[in-house]
């Protein structure tokens, strides 16, 4: 009922921010690779924010101090702006520092050889809610009506009916029959791919390139067939079983 | 132990109501004490199909809401003093069901009787979900085509994933299939999805074919269970059902087209 105009908006929006992956827990190393870096293109690196990604070194079963760290960072002259792949307690140093935590982007995996690779996006989900990406392993039947969702890969070794939808951000492998919707790579993970022993689905997608049952040709129906992407669009391929 | 079997299809007008009141009557033939609910509140016909009708006093939302006890409103059978009707009300709708009143009166059930067999009501709503959430064994009733098999295939989905035994981690409930109004004439003019056909849909371990006959007619307007009809193939095939059910092996009648057999026999 107030007639103050409006003080404040919320808006969506994409921002490039580096993301600094870390493959070592020596603190000396770091600061002098930075230090370098900076030196290189002040003007890029100087104030500039930073995304902590600590996926690399947990898994080489590194620690790391992330209050340390931050400080290390800040002392070189960049904004650590948000941390991902942390374990619980680094997550957890890192929302008492303030740091949003971020999950893994699938995305941009590949890139992690670099040592810095700009984010395509780094849109803040739930914090401090690291996720374990594993296969999901289904052995009963999907039966229509039914949605599984898998957050890795999708692994079926029973039939999918007719009207059950199931989805992963990974791939997915159906060992027998094919019938209802399937979609991989559903956070946009363009490499992913659909396996399955016997297409007969009413729907096929990978990030978001689909194809309905009507568009699929009799001649890769009701075999054994992989589905990928390649250049936007869908490929789908015989698999040869070798008996 | 008793066992709480769950006649149910998703689709209406299969035999659902027809397939519980023969495989109760048959089972309380075997010398089991019986008990059938009918759980469509609102759309009774069990008490029809039992020729009990009008002996109805108490129904099954009377017991839930502590109205009447389960004694006064079950209604022996009058062929089988074994097996036992609690009819469900024609006045009320299935938001008169609770899962807790449900819950109860089963366990009341389960102290007295071998068989619980709860006649579920179409759809996936709350009358059939609650008729199915107790249940140990399901008895999914599929006509031969392929609207119903969806929609069996739907009730498959909730079985596993809806009910009790799956809330709480148990066993699974064991589904058996029963195909109903099977014509294998029509099968082989391509007209009906063979039982081959629904097998690989469902993937469910087939129970029993029950064929398209004049006789389940006949006797639903008699309000004798076509299980007593011994010479009609619907009453043979449902007691075939009933004793795959109990253990005994016996091989499948009603799938091949049997004047095409004979014909093929010699050679016409």
């Amino acid at each position: 009922m107030s007639n103050t105009p409006l003080g404040l908006e919320f808006k969506s929006s994409t921002f490039s921010v580096p993301v600094l992956i870390l493959s070592t827990e020596n603190l000396d190393v770091i600061q002098q690779q930075l230090q370098d870096k900076v030196k290189q293109a002040p003007e890029f690196f100087k104030s500039s924010p930073l995304v902590l990604d600590l996926q690399e070194l947990n898994k080489s079963g590194y620690s790391m101090d992330v209050s340390v760290l931050v400080r290390l960072i800040r002392r070189v002259g960049m904004f650590p702006v948000g941390i991902r792949g942390g374990n619980v307690q680094q997550n957890k140093q890192a929302v008492d520092l303030l740091i949003p935590v971020y999950s893994i982007d699938h995305r941009e995996v590949s890139s992690s050889k670099k040592e810095v690779a700009p984010a395509e996006s780094a849109k803040p989900k739930e914090p401090l809610k690291v996720k374990q990406v594993s296969t999901t392993l289904i052995t009963q039947p999907i039966r229509s009506g039914q949605r599984i969702y898998a957050e890795g890969d999708l692994v079926i070794l029973a039939q999918v009916s007719a009207g059950a939808e199931i989805l992963a951000e990974g791939n997915i492998h159906v060992y027998n029959s094919l019938r209802g919707r399937a979609l991989a790579g559903v956070q946009g993970d363009e490499s992913a791919r659909i396996f399955c022993f016997d297409l007969a689905a009413e729907l096929i997608s990978v990030a978001g390139n689909y194809k309905v049952s009507e568009d699929l040709n009799h001649v890769v129906r009701n075999k054994p067939v992989q589905i990928y992407l390649q250049d936007q669009a869908l490929i789908i391929k015989d698999i040869e079983l070798h008996h | 132990m008793s066992r709480i079997i769950v006649v149910t299809s998703g689709k209406g007008g299969v035999g659902k109501t027809t397939t519980s009141a023969a495989i109760a009557m048959g089972l309380a033939k075997k010398g089991h004490k019986t008990a059938v609910i009918d759980f469509d509140v609102g759309l009774r016909n069990l008490d029809l199909i039992m020729g009990c009708e009008r002996r109805v006093v108490y129904d099954f939302i009377n017991v839930i809401n502590g109205e009447a006890t389960l004694n006064q409103a079950l209604i022996r059978d009058k062929n089988c003093n074994l097996l036992y009707i609690l009819p469900a009300s024609q006045t009320r709708d299935k938001d008169a069901l609770s899962q807790e009143g449900v819950g109860k009166v089963l366990d009341e059930l389960r102290k007295e009787f071998k068989y619980i067999v709860c006649d579920s009501p179409a759809g996936i709503e709350r009358g059939a979900h609650l008729a199915m959430y107790f249940a140990d064994d399901a008895f999914v009733v599929t006509n031969p085509e392929v609207s119903s098999v969806r929609d069996s295939d739907r009730m498959l989905g909730l079985l596993s994933s809806k009910s009790r035994r799956a809330e709480q981690n148990e066993e699974p409930i064991k589904e058996f299939l029963l195909l109903t109004r099977y014509s294998p004439e029509r099968v082989k003019l391509g007209e009906m999805l063979s039982v081959d056909d629904v097998q690989d849909i469902l993937s469910l371990h087939l129970l029993g074919v029950i064929p398209e006959s004049k006789s389940v007619l006949n006797a639903s307007n008699s309000g004798m269970p076509v299980i007593l009809d011994e010479k009609s193939d619907a009453g043979q095939a449902y007691d075939d059902i009933v004793a795959r059910y109990l253990g005994e092996d016996r091989p499948h009648r009603f799938i091949e087209d049997k004047k095409g057999f004979f014909r093929n026999l010699f050679g016409g």
